[in-house]
């Protein structure tokens, strides 16, 4: 079988801030309501614990974030994917839900370096509130990146996880690498 | 920018993140051969263009992805409020013209 790739490619770059590409990551996406009790209660069985609205639930071998009140964005090892998504739609079975296996639609950057200029970064290209006060560990924010849609969380101080269409992946990383330009600090936070 | 609550992420988020989506409270007629070409044209094309609180459909578009609807006033641009697809009309006078 050929090597997954990233749209990618494992490119990097290092500026005020470092923007690098996360690598593959399995995504699992579960569509239902997120509030009604089975559901919830379905899913934590299966092993991903539905985070509150506007969170996350978050280790190093993935996470489960909250998308809208009705979808769930659940990530894992890429070698997981496919596993994770049939033992999550096994467990939903009877309820009003969709589970789907779309690791290949997305990919995630990864953002380090000292907390407000990956704060600034962001903040330079989306309408999100990046402040940390507003904006803390723990809480994932589904928001649009210049011109494209994206999602991104912190899931420490001085890191940021982002998630965007696999299809804009030479736009987002190239409109995050300009952001990072050394000396474009402005020294918002 | 305006900011604009979304029902039901319950959050007050930029303006950027949302799509306006026309009038607010079109209703689809239940027996759609019934109509005459009037009432046809009244459905799909004539709209109100009000100079004060209008009830529109918004979109949270780079978010959740939902429709709800808002009342908007024409003139000061300030949403009055937002609430859920599906839900009655607010009551305009308890809403007081004060923004949100």
């Amino acid at each position: 079988m050929s090597d997954a790739v990233t749209a990618l490619r494992g490119r990097s770059f290092t500026g005020m801030v470092t923007v690098e590409d996360a690598g593959p990551v399995g995504m699992v996406t579960v569509r239902a309501d997120l509030a009604d009790e089975t559901v919830r209660a379905a899913l934590a069985a299966a092993g991903s614990d539905l985070p509150e609205a506007g969170g996350l639930t978050w280790s190093d071998d993935g996470g489960t974030l909250w998308m809208s009140p009705d979808e769930a964005l659940i990530l894992c090892a890429a070698d997981e994917a496919a596993q994770k998504a049939s033992a999550l739609a096994r467990a939903l079975d009877g309820s009003h839900a969709l589970v789907a296996d779309v690791s290949q639609a997305r990919i995630v950057i990864r953002l380090t370096g000292r907390d407000a200029l990956v704060r600034e970064v962001l903040a330079k290209l989306s309408p999100a509130d990046l402040r940390a006060s507003a904006f803390p560990v723990g809480r994932v924010r589904r928001t649009r990146l210049g011109q494209v849609a994206a999602a991104f969380w912190f899931p420490a101080e001085g890191e940021a996880m982002l998630i965007c269409f696999r299809s804009v992946a030479d736009y987002a990383f190239a409109l995050l690498s300009n952001a990072a330009a050394p000396g474009s600090d402005v020294g918002h936070f | 920018m305006l900011l604009i609550t979304c029902p039901y992420c319950e959050e007050t988020l930029p303006e950027a993140e949302f799509a306006y989506a026309g009038q607010a409270h079109v209703i689809r007629p239940e027996n759609p051969s019934g109509q005459s070409d009037e009432q046809w044209e009244e459905f799909l094309f004539i709209r109100e263009n009000p100079k004060g609180p209008h009830f529109e459909r918004w979109r949270h578009l780079h978010g959740c992805g939902r429709f709800f609807n808002a009342v908007r006033d024409t003139v000061s641009d300030k949403f009055l409020t937002t609430y859920r697809a599906g839900a009655p009309r607010p009551d305009l006078a308890s809403l007081g013209g004060d923004a949100k």
